[in-house]
């Protein structure tokens, strides 16, 4: 273990966890795809999720893996919550445009 | 024990009357307000053999932030103590013989008030004191709301904002309070020995002082008082004005004074000046209202000025004369309040231009009214004067020309009380007066209890001074430095 | 003897408490009797405690403490000495005799009860005004009759004019309070005790601050002013005619308007410490007395002409005390209670008997009709006048002489105010009781002597009024001033501090009095000749020009208050109440509370309900947040 992290440095994991990250955000405000939305929210969460897989294993405490295995289980009942909402969402207006979902609002 | 049913007798009163039926609502009220009246009554027994120690209650309430339920009943509590439980039951009995829709919920409300009213006087803890305050604004909130006149909704919201605005800042000061406090508690023993520095206590005296201001009211912070007392119900008019505002004057003296010496030194000039400015721009415009309500509103704001002024006077005379003042002006200020409703029950009018003539028609009812408004333009050997008189010593001890300036209260009060009682009461009887059934039963009970009161005190007041003297020169000594 | 000073208040206390509490329970016209009675048993006491009370002595009951706090004390107490005395005779004895008056005056009027529960609250009132020991008690009683003067004056509340005379009574004597109430304060502060004594006695300590002593008197002086209806606080009193004309003939001539000079003679000492406080008592009574001497020339209405009378008398009063000379103050104050009661009633029986008609030009001829009321209000006016051995003559031919010696001017104005006093009361006497009748014949048939209830008051008083001045005869008749000798123990202390003159030569005094004699006559001469002899009648308002014309409106005294102070006042109450309070104050607090509201209708606009700019915000705060963490 020690020797495979050694030949990649932390500098690295951040650096990609990052680009991963503001990727996601990105996703997030330009495409309008209420599906493309989610997956890019799960990008966003994963590319925490390999943060903590790094850090966790460069500090040398399991810790943060046991974060991240706690992330994928809440990550896919959310996404189980999330495609049922966006099912519902298609049912009713015809499109997955968010668009069209401001309701919310004054 | 005496100082727990002291405090709950009326909450449990309030649910009694609620749980019980509308029919009979009035006289149960009753009884259990008179109930707590021979508590109070039982209890000034008890404080003149044992003094105030019989009443210290004290029970650790909330660990962190150091909250405690802390009760005490000194002289100054006792007399404010006994001013809400005298005037409550000759409140519930004024509505007596009165179609009052849903009599159990607002007579459960009016003892519910009385509740929250004499846990404010009671209150030894800064936090406990706030939520009393606040409790007292509900169920008046209430009465006006649901019983009140026709503008009765905006006007209520703005008297519940404005108070409620006011009330948050005391608050925000109480807090403020407990973190420059070193031992971390509301305690009011502790609060009166603690160390502030002036900047932070000037800061604190306007967050406590608008408050009270707005509650008495001091002038420019009296807007919400004439319209709400001329909408809200009569019974909630004679609480408002009769023993709420007092919670402000006697705010004044229990937690502004002696908690902030540095910040009444430096600002206790402005608010000086303020409460005389109050004094007489209240009376002038009484001299030409319409209402006679809105008229009897305008007066409680001048007199209720000179009460807050002579506080500020920070000097002995001054502080008796208010406390001998609200007292004697809760009972006139209710008096005449009863008066107007009275009038308007017969008459279904309160404008001062459509009355007349009454005096002719009522002869015992026109006898009653007169007094107290002598009682209310002190006239000596009534209660009024005693007061008035040390709160212009008082002032002038302060400032002589502030207290002239004050003084003219004295002619002006004279100017306005009489003419209103001339359009309204003498003269030859107006079209809106053909017929004028003098006092009922308990239109007599009310009125004479309170000539009772207008004439023992102002010939006898000794007892009063007595009962707060020490209170009043132990709070004195803490905000005179 | 504690007792029976107790009694002296609380028997007219308790004739008035059975009469308004147990009024209606008692037998019709009662309340008449009883209220006489309790007065009558209270002089009945003040004549016991004279007879053994020494002119020096003084009798002090402490009934309780009053306001005892901090580090002064009030005691609810009552002082009884020589100068109490002989108010206490005046108050108990014409108040007696008022009230007997009063059964046959009101006879038949629905609130004859209520009239005599008033007169006797009055009574209490004003004994206690007269016996109280420190000046809150004094005050207790001056408000007090004050309060009684308001409901008597108002005593017919029907009427309008008459409730607008009360309340301007009570409110212009209000102003005059104030002063009284401040000046209480000053002492309080500076003296430590409002006690009478005590600070008479303090007083010449205090007297190197002469500042202070002069601003004490000045306002105790506001105070008289008001009560006596003094410049610039008078015009209360003619208004106050509309109450029942034993009221004007109690209150407003004999007891209450005198207090303000009783309570200088009370505190002689004070004023005494302060002699530009005299100066400007003595001016002030200068020229109310000529004054108002001037406007009562030309009333018509038979009692506003005596209530002009009474307040240049008034005027007289204060000339004396602003000349240092107390006693004789107190002297013209019992003589002019005797004559100008009797001249009330005897205007009231005039009334009685004409049924209410006030207007001197409507009467004329009743001397045969009513002569028992035209005998005695004859000798009144001759008294008033001046008319040499009555008692007016003495009493003011005293004031005269001291004016003389002190200040000629003073002496001239009061001399010639003096002399219009004969005028206008026999302008009043001829016009009512000479000639022929000039009413309406039916009214003439009804007219008739009144009961002996109402003339065994004006007899009395009519022999008071003529011999009175046997209390204060001048030494020219070579008998000691029994006034000024039983007054002594009161006077003396101020007496060393005013410096006096030798006093006029005897030869001098006889040369004023015959003077002041024989200008009396001239003037009812010079009356009899216009009005018995020409027959000539008061012409009609509309006729009157120029400075006549400003006499008879009183020289628009009422006008220039109404417009200078009572109607801007109302004015101001007007814009504060719906201009200032409405459209300022309370807009202040309102625009408080839409400035608020509209805040946040404007911020919540941008809640569009759009995800993508809520999450753009979110991510903008977030690098925001990054970028201050990273610059600090």
């Amino acid at each position: 273990m020690e020797h495979t992290t050694q030949l990649v440095p932390l500098n690295w994991y951040l650096l990609l966890s990052t680009f991963l990250f503001c990727l996601g955000v990105m996703g997030v405000l330009i495409r309008r795809n209420a599906i493309i939305i989610l997956m890019c929210i799960e990008l966003m969460l994963n590319s925490v999720n390999m943060l903590l897989v790094a850090f966790s294993s460069y500090s040398g405490n399991s810790d943060g893996q046991v974060f991240v295995f706690f992330i994928m289980v809440v990550a896919a009942a959310e996404v189980a919550v999330g495609l049922a909402l966006l099912v519902s969402i298609y049912r009713n207006l015809g499109s997955t445009d968010i668009d069209l979902l401001n309701k919310l609002k004054w | 024990m005496m100082t727990i049913l002291l405090l709950f007798l009326p909450l449990l009163a309030a649910l009694v009357v609620l749980l019980g039926g509308s029919k009979h609502a009035s006289s149960i009220a009753l009884g259990l307000a008179v109930a707590e009246l021979a508590v109070t009554a039982y209890a000034i027994n008890v404080f003149q053999t044992e003094g105030p120690e019989a009443f210290y209650v004290f029970h650790t309430w909330i660990d962190s932030p150091k909250v405690s339920f802390h009760l005490g009943l000194d002289g100054l509590s006792l007399v404010m103590v006994i001013l809400t439980n005298l005037l409550v039951p000759l409140i519930i009995l004024s509505g007596f013989n009165r179609t009052i829709p849903n009599a159990k919920g607002y007579f459960s409300l009016i003892l519910l008030m009385q509740f929250a009213l004499v846990g404010v006087f009671m209150a030894m803890d800064g936090l406990l004191y706030y939520i009393f305050w606040e409790v007292a604004l509900i169920p008046i909130y209430f009465i006006a709301l649901r019983w009140g006149g026709h503008n009765r909704v905006a006007i209520t919201l703005k008297f519940f904002i404005y108070t409620l605005a006011g009330s948050l800042l005391m608050l925000f000061g109480f807090i403020m309070l407990y973190w420059y406090n070193p031992e971390q508690s509301f305690d009011i023993r502790e609060l009166y020995t603690m160390v502030i520095s002036q900047e932070n206590q000037s800061w604190l005296f306007w967050m406590f002082f608008l408050a009270f201001a707005i509650k008495i009211p001091i002038v420019p912070f009296h807007t919400w008082q004439a319209d709400t007392y001329r909408e809200s119900p009569t019974q909630g008019t004679m609480l408002l004005s009769g023993i709420m505002l007092k919670m402000g004057i006697y705010s004044l003296i229990r937690w502004l004074l002696p908690v902030l010496p540095l910040g009444v030194a430096k600002w206790g000039q402005l608010a000086m000046i303020l409460c005389v400015i109050g004094i007489v721009y209240a009376s002038i415009i009484a001299l030409k209202q319409k209402n006679l309500k809105n008229l009897l509103a305008y007066s409680s704001v001048a007199h209720v000025g000179l009460i807050a002024a002579g506080i500020f006077a920070l000097n002995i005379q001054g502080l008796q004369g208010s406390v001998v003042q609200m007292f004697a002006h809760g009972v006139n200020v209710v008096g005449l309040f009863f008066c107007a409703d009275i009038i308007f029950n017969r008459t279904n009018t309160n404008e001062i231009s459509e009355l007349g003539g009454i005096r002719n028609l009522a002869p015992l009812f026109s006898t009653m009214f007169t007094i107290v408004v002598l009682g209310s333009i002190a006239l000596p050997l009534t209660n009024g004067f005693i007061g008035e008189f040390l709160l212009l010593y008082g002032v002038y001890e302060y400032n002589v020309w502030l207290s002239v300036f004050a003084g003219l209260t004295i002619i002006l009060g004279a100017a306005y009380m009489l003419r209103m009682f001339k359009k309204v009461m003498l003269g030859q009887p107006s079209s809106y007066v053909p017929e004028f059934p003098d006092l009922y039963w308990n239109e007599k009970i009310v009125l004479g209890v309170f000539v009772l009161i207008i004439f023992g005190m102002g010939i006898y007041p000794q007892p009063i001074f007595n009962l707060v003297e020490p209170v009043l020169q132990d709070i004195l000594s803490h905000s005179i430095l | 003897m504690t007792f029976l000073g107790l009694m002296i208040p609380l028997l007219p206390l308790l004739g008035f408490l059975v009469n308004g509490l147990l009024g209606k329970y008692l037998p019709k016209g009662s309340a008449g009797w009883i209220g006489s009675l309790s007065v009558l048993a209270s002089f009945v006491c003040v004549l016991l405690i004279f007879k053994d009370l020494q002119a020096e002595q003084a009798i002090s009951i402490d009934v309780f403490n009053w306001i005892a706090l901090g580090d002064f004390s009030i005691s609810f107490g009552l002082w009884i000495d020589a100068l109490t005395m002989i108010m206490l005779m005046v108050v108990t004895g014409v108040g007696f005799l008022i009230h007997l008056y009063s059964i046959g005056y009101m006879h038949g009027d629905e609130g004859f009860t209520r009239f005599f529960t008033y007169l006797n609250l009055f009574i209490f009132f004003m004994l206690l005004l007269v016996m109280g020991s420190n000046y809150l008690m004094m005050f207790i009683g001056w408000e007090g009759v004050g309060l009684c003067s308001y409901l008597l004056i108002g005593f017919w509340y029907k009427n309008e004019p008459f409730n607008d005379a009360a309340q301007k009574a009570f409110v212009m004597n209000r102003i005059g309070d104030l002063g009284f109430l401040l000046g209480m304060f000053f002492i309080l502060f500076h003296f430590g005790t409002l006690d009478i004594q005590t600070v008479e006695q303090l007083a010449p300590g205090l007297a190197s601050n002469g500042g202070l002593i002069m601003i004490i008197t000045l306002l105790l002086f506001i105070g008289a002013t008001g009560k006596s209806a003094q410049l610039p606080l008078y015009t209360w009193l003619p208004d106050a005619m509309a109450g029942p004309t034993p009221v004007s003939a109690l209150i407003h001539a004999a007891t209450m308007v005198t207090a303000g000079i009783y309570m200088i003679v009370r505190s002689n000492v004070l004023f005494a410490l302060a002699p530009d406080t005299l100066t400007i008592i003595l001016w002030v009574g200068v020229i109310t007395s000529l004054f108002a001497a001037i406007i009562g020339l030309k009333q018509n209405d038979i009692k506003k002409v005596l209530a002009y009378s009474t307040v240049s008398q008034l005027g007289l009063m204060f000339v004396a005390l602003g000349l240092g000379a107390f006693s004789s103050g107190i002297f013209h104050l019992v003589t002019h209670a005797f004559f100008k009661a009797l001249l009330f009633l005897g205007a009231g029986s005039v009334i009685h008997a004409l049924h209410g008609e006030q207007d001197i030009r409507k009467m004329g001829g009743l001397k045969k009709l009513i002569p028992i009321t035209y005998i005695t209000f004859i000798l009144a006016s001759l008294a008033i006048s001046g008319f040499p051995l009555l008692s007016g003559f003495f009493s003011k031919d005293e004031i005269l002489a001291h004016a003389f010696e002190q200040n000629k001017i003073v002496w001239i104005v009061v001399a010639v105010s003096s002399f219009l006093t004969a005028i206008y009361m026999f302008r009043l006497v001829f016009l009512t009781f000479f000639n022929n009748f000039r009413g309406s014949d039916e009214t003439r048939s009804h007219i008739h002597e009144s009961p002996w209830t109402m003339t065994f008051p004006l007899v009395v008083l009519c022999i008071l009024a003529v011999l009175g001045g046997l209390i204060g005869l001048p030494a020219i008749f070579h008998v000691s001033h029994w006034l000024n000798t039983y007054l002594a123990s009161v006077t003396e202390p101020s007496a060393a501090l005013i410096h006096h003159g030798d006093g006029i030569s005897h030869g001098l005094e006889i040369g004023l009095m015959c003077f002041a004699g024989l200008a009396a006559i001239v003037a009812i001469y010079l009356m009899y000749r216009k009005y018995v002899m020409q027959k000539a009648i008061p012409e009609s308002e509309e006729s009157q020009q120029g400075f006549i014309k400003a006499i008879a409106n009183k020289f628009y005294v009422d006008e220039f208050f109404e417009n200078a102070i009572v109607n801007p006042v109302f004015k101001l109450s007007e814009w504060f109440g719906t201009f200032f309070d409405k459209k300022i104050i309370d807009q202040i607090v309102n625009r408080t509370a839409t400035t608020i509201t509209s805040g946040g209708q404007a911020l919540r606009l941008s809640q569009g309900g759009n995800t993508g700019t809520y999450v753009l915000a979110m991510v903008i705060g977030i690098v925001v947040l990054f970028i201050i963490r990273l610059l600090i």
